[in-house]
Formats: C-alpha cells, structure tokens, sequence
C-alpha cells in the first residue's frame, strides 16, 4: 500500500518514456515487429507536461520529491538524465534484457511493481507516447496499484489530500476528485514546460539514478515481455496511400500566392 | 463463445460510435451481447437488439451514474469471469479507454488499441491498427481470450439490422478502490458557440498560433474564405477558444470541402475528425509534423507570415 501523508511534502511519481525523435522516421522492424529503437530517441514530449506539472506542485507546496521512472533499455537512461535536468529529484530505470517486447498489460505489471516501492501520493503520466499513441497505460497501472485514477487531466489542484481535475470528454468538461494516493495522466495542454537550465543539466549528474532488474522488482520472465503478453504483432502492411499530394517551403509569405493558385486550380475560390 | 460489446451512454441515448461498433461486430457472424452500464439505463438497453445484439446485459446501479471507468472494470470483470466471453469489444472514448486498459490488468488479458479493422482469419480474431502516425498498418493478434479491443472512433457507422435483445440485468458489486474517484460536476453537452458541422470552409488553429488573440488572423482568413474557425484541444483545453469549434475526437467530426490547418501538429486525435475533408492544406513550420502526412498542400513555414498575406490576396482577387 501507498503512504497517505498530508500535502506539504508531497512525493510524487512521474512515468516518462523514450521516443524517437519527430526528425527520425521511426519504423518497426520488419523482423522482430517490434519498434526500431536505433533511431534517435528522446524524452517523450507528452511526458514532459507531466514533469513540469509534478515541479509545479511541489514548488507551490514548498517541500516534496519528484521521481521520474522509465521503463525502456539501457539508452534510455539518456532520457531520464533529461528528467533529471530539468528538475526531478531522482530516477529509477526498470531495464531489464526481459521487457523486451512487452505489451500494455507486461508494461503495466513492471512499472506498478517499480512504484509500489516508491509509495507516492501521487503518480502522474503524460497525455500519450508519441510513438504508440497508446493512451491508456495509466489505467492499466492504477488496477495493479489498486488506486483511483483520472485521465486527460486539462487542470489539477491538490488540497486537502485529494486531487481535483478537470478534463474534457466527448462531451464537454467533467470535475473529478479523488483521495491521494491517486493516478492522473495529464493533457499536453495542462502547462508549458520548462526547458533544462546549464545548471540543471550540470547538476544531473549528480542526483541519485537507480536501475531495477526484474529480479529487484520480484517479477519473473514470464510476467514481462513477449512471453508476459497477451497480445501479437502478426504482419505489417502499407496504408493505403492518399493521393498525390505537394509540399512547397516558404520564404517570408511567398507561399501565399501558390496557396491562392493551388485552390483556384482546386476549383475551392 | 459469445463476444461483449459495451455500449456507452449519454443523457439517454446510446452513443452512435458503440452502436457502430456493435452492428459491425454482428456482422462477423458471432453471436453477440451489449453491455450496458449506467443509472436508469435499462429502458436504453432493448435499441441495442436492433443494431445486432441478441442479449443486452444491464448493469444498473445508482453508483454506475457517471461515466467513471474503475466500477465498469468490477462490472465487465464480473461478467466475463461469471460467463466467459470470447472478445470484449469498446468504440473508443474517453471512458472506455480506461475501462479496457484496467479490465485487460485486472484480467490479465490482450488489449489492442486504436483498430480501425476486426476480421476472423481462420476462425482467429485479427485486428488492424495504423501505427506510426499511420505511416504503417499493423495485423495485430490476441493470445487467448477475452481478447479486448478499442476501436478508432469514427471507424463504423452505425447498421441497423432489425433484431431483438432479450434484456437481463446483472448484478454489480464493486471494490473500494474503485469508487474512490468521484465526479463533481458532469459534462453537458454546450449549445452555445458556432456550428462548424455544416461550414464548407474551415480554417482551423492550434498551438502554433503562439496566443489567444492570433485566432483573429484565423478569423480574418475565415472571412475572406467564407467559412468558420476551428481548433484543437490543445487550444480548447487552454482555454483559446471554445470547445464547440474544436474538431476530433472528443469534439465534433467535420467534412468540410477546404481545411485549412494552421499550426497543428496533426496528432491522430485530431485527423479522425476532420480526415474525410476533400482538400487539406496544412500550415506548420516544422517540416517533420505529421500532418504533412495526409494534406493535400502542405505549406512549411511560419503562419504569422503566410496566413496575412494569404487574407490579403484573396480580398484582393474578390474585390477584382
Ligand atoms: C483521448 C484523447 C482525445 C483527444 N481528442 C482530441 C481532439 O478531439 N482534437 C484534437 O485536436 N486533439 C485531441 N487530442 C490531443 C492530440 O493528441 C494533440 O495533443 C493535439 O491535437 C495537439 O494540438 P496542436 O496541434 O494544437 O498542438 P501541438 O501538437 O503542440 O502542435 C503545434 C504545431 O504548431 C507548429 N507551429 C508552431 N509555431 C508555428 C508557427 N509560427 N507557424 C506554423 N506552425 C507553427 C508546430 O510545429 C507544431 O507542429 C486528444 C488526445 C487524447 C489522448
Ligand atoms: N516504458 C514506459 N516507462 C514509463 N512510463 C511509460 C512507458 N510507456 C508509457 N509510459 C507512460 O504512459 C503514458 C502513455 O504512453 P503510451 O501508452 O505509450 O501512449 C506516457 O505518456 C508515459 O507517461
């Protein structure tokens, strides 16, 4: 079970992945249908929404500290070096030759035995990967952790041991509570992150970095990877494609004229 | 075995995106059973039988009222252990993702996400889902059942077929954990702000306009196209501008025959709201945003320069 301190010093929780860079094209490998992680690899922008939300909270309630924890092979400890310049406390790396391959649920099962050791009040995630626009671990985890959860978090507000969030649906926007320790993946519109300082980056290298093996984590190999997955990857295809379509670069508005042409052409004016 | 499909609600009516998913799914041949969970939503469950259903399974409950995911998990864990079903299946929302990812945990099951297609291969279940900001489609499989999945929103429509549900209520009991969460204050749906349903132009802004007040541009450029503005969630959660304009997936779905996307990255929540539009030009000055995938004209540079000078010349060429 989790720990239900008070606010004032708050522990707080912070799942952040690796993705490939926007500028790599990513790709699955035809081989083993896993994602070819040989690209360049960066801190999941949608994560850092949830960092700077964790660093929001614990400077407003003075005291506190701000864990990132990551589950992915042995570079992505670049990513959590980042986490840690830009201004988490700690970070725990569960890496483990084991995880390869795992799906939502074997990914869920490493990363909620990871935080059950940490006892935060509150576990936050980003809104997405960029890579697998997976959008539903934070669900699976809480059911491991046995803890409330709210997703799509467009506000959040901590008083009194609970978390208030508003988040919007197909609908319009819900207000929902919940009691700490509680689970909230965060939308990417929630804040604007900081970037790393000098100082920060420097300082990185000295805050506590920790990996965890399975073995640290009390799992076996038949709870994590392809062999703790429910589910397969079986073929790759093409999409189908969508037609011709022109890419054109601009310099200091030129490009307004060809828009003008190019929908004139379109019979659209 | 039977597969399940759940059946969201809202203010009274099924929502058409599980309604689509389920006639799809009846259409595969296999018998099926809606599930339904709510307060007071056990009049809704006998319309299901007309869209394919041949049992729908009611879980009416007062702590069911709002459309919170973790008693759902205690519900549909409850059903499948009790009866076993060979797939669970959800339209995706807001809801049912996390009622599927925590239902997959809980169970310790297969979830695939975001498909666009379901087939029996061999008598096997296989799933279709784009990846890769669809720049590839993956057959994805299950190993054993339930094989639970989440459907791309806007995939099926939904089919009529003129059935009838025999109705049975089940019951519910649900963990602490899981009603710890509580809603304050419910979405309703918001009649106020414009209608972008009907536009045939539509110049569209996300976070790339910088500020609020850049959407005058928007507006401006709107006005010399003759259409109507909208925008992203990004945007909209940020408080920019109303949740009415906002287009994707958890706002409206629009097939207008100009979209105009200013400083939008693209994301697959926003395409599956306005991808059916007959011609995309995407402004955005990162050559590497994903919307570029699929715009008709794709413009690289920076919109504070283009969309002006693109307002100006079509004043001109009207006033001509
Ligand atoms: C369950 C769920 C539901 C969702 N539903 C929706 C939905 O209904 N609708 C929706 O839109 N999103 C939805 N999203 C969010 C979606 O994933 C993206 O986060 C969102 O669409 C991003 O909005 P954006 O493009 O405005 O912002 P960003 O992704 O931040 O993109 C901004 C873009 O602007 C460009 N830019 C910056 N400056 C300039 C400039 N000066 N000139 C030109 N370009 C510039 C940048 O290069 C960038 O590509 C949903 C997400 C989830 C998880
Ligand atoms: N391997 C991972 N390690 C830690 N957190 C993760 C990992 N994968 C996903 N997450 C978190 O889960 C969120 C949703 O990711 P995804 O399910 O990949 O869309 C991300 O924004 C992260 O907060």
């Amino acid at each position: 079970m989790l720990r239900g301190r008070g606010v004032g010093d708050v522990k707080i929780a912070v799942c952040v992945k690796e993705t490939p860079e926007a500028t790599a094209r990513a790709r699955i490998d035809p081989g083993t249908h896993r994602l070819d992680r040989s690209g360049a690899s960066t801190l999941n922008p949608f994560d850092t929404h949830a960092l700077e939300e964790s660093l929001r909270v614990k400077e407003k309630t003075g005291e506190g500290e701000v864990v990132a924890v990551l589950m992915g092979p042995p570079q992505a400890a670049d990513s959590l070096r980042k986490a840690l310049a830009i201004g988490a406390d700690r970070a725990v790396h569960v890496a483990d030759d084991a995880h390869a391959g795992s799906d939502l649920v074997a990914t869920a099962r490493a990363l909620a035995k990871a935080l059950e050791r940490e006892e935060a009040e509150l576990v936050l995630f980003g809104q997405q990967g960029s890579d697998s626009d997976g959008a539903v671990l934070w669900s699976a985890v809480a059911e491991l952790l046995r803890l409330p959860v709210i997703s799509q978090a467009a506000s959040l507000e901590l008083a009194d041991g609970k978390v208030k969030v508003s988040r919007q649906t197909e609908y319009g926007y819900d207000v929902i509570e919940a009691p700490l320790p509680c689970v909230v993946a965060v939308s990417d519109a929630i804040n604007e992150p900081r970037y790393p300082s000098l100082k920060g980056i420097m300082g990185a290298k000295k805050k506590p970095q920790e990996t965890a093996s399975l073995a640290d984590l009390g799992l076996s190999g038949d709870d994590v990877g392809a062999d703790g997955s429910r589910t397969e990857v079986l073929a790759l295809s093409e999409p189908p494609s969508r037609g011709e379509s022109r890419k054109i670069e601009d310099e200091g508005g030129s490009a307004a004229d060809q828009i003008v042409s190019f929908l004139a052409e379109k019979k659209l004016l | 075995m039977p597969t399940l499909v759940y059946v969201e609600d809202h203010e009274g009516e099924l929502s058409r995106g599980s309604l689509g998913v389920l006639s799809y799914v009846a259409g595969l041949g296999d018998e099926v059973a809606a599930v339904l969970c709510g307060s007071g939503v056990k009049e809704l469950a006998g319309e299901t039988g007309r869209y394919g259903a041949a049992r729908a399974l009611v879980a009416d409950d007062p702590a069911l009222e709002h459309p919170l995911p973790q008693p759902r998990v205690d519900v549909l864990a409850k059903l499948v252990g009790d009866r076993g079903f060979d797939a669970v299946v959800f339209a995706a929302s807001v809801l049912t993702a996390d009622v599927a990812a925590g239902l997959a945990a809980r169970l310790g099951a297969g979830l695939n996400w975001d498909l666009v297609g379901l087939e029996r291969k061999d008598g096997e279940l296989v799933g279709k889902r784009p990846a890769l900001q669809d720049s590839v489609f993956v057959d994805v499989g299950w190993k054993g059942e339930p094989r639970i999945a989440l459907i791309r929103s806007g995939t099926w429509d939904a089919a009529e077929k003129g059935g009838q549900a025999e109705v049975e209520e089940v019951p519910v009991e649900l963990q602490d954990f899981s009603q710890k969460a509580v809603m304050l204050e419910r979405a309703h749906a918001e009649s106020e702000g414009p209608s972008i349903e009907e536009a045939d132009v539509i110049v569209a802004g996300g976070r790339g306009l910088g500020e609020p007040k850049n959407f005058g541009l928007l507006e401006e450029l709107a006005g010399a196209l003759g259409g109507a503005v909208a925008a992203t969630r990004a945007v909209v959660d940020a408080g920019w501008y109303p949740y009415a304009s906002q287009v994707g997936q958890t706002g409206k779905t629009v097939t207008p025959k100009l979209y105009v996307a200013c400083g939008i990255s693209g994301a697959i929540q926003h395409k599956v709201g306005m991808q059916s539009a007959g011609t995309i030009v995407a402004i955005n000055k990162d050559p590497n945003a994903p919307i570029f995938e699929y715009s008709d004209l794709g413009v690289v540079g920076d919109l504070h320069e283009i969309v002006p000078k693109l307002t100006q010349l079509l004043k001109e060429r009207k006033a001509s």
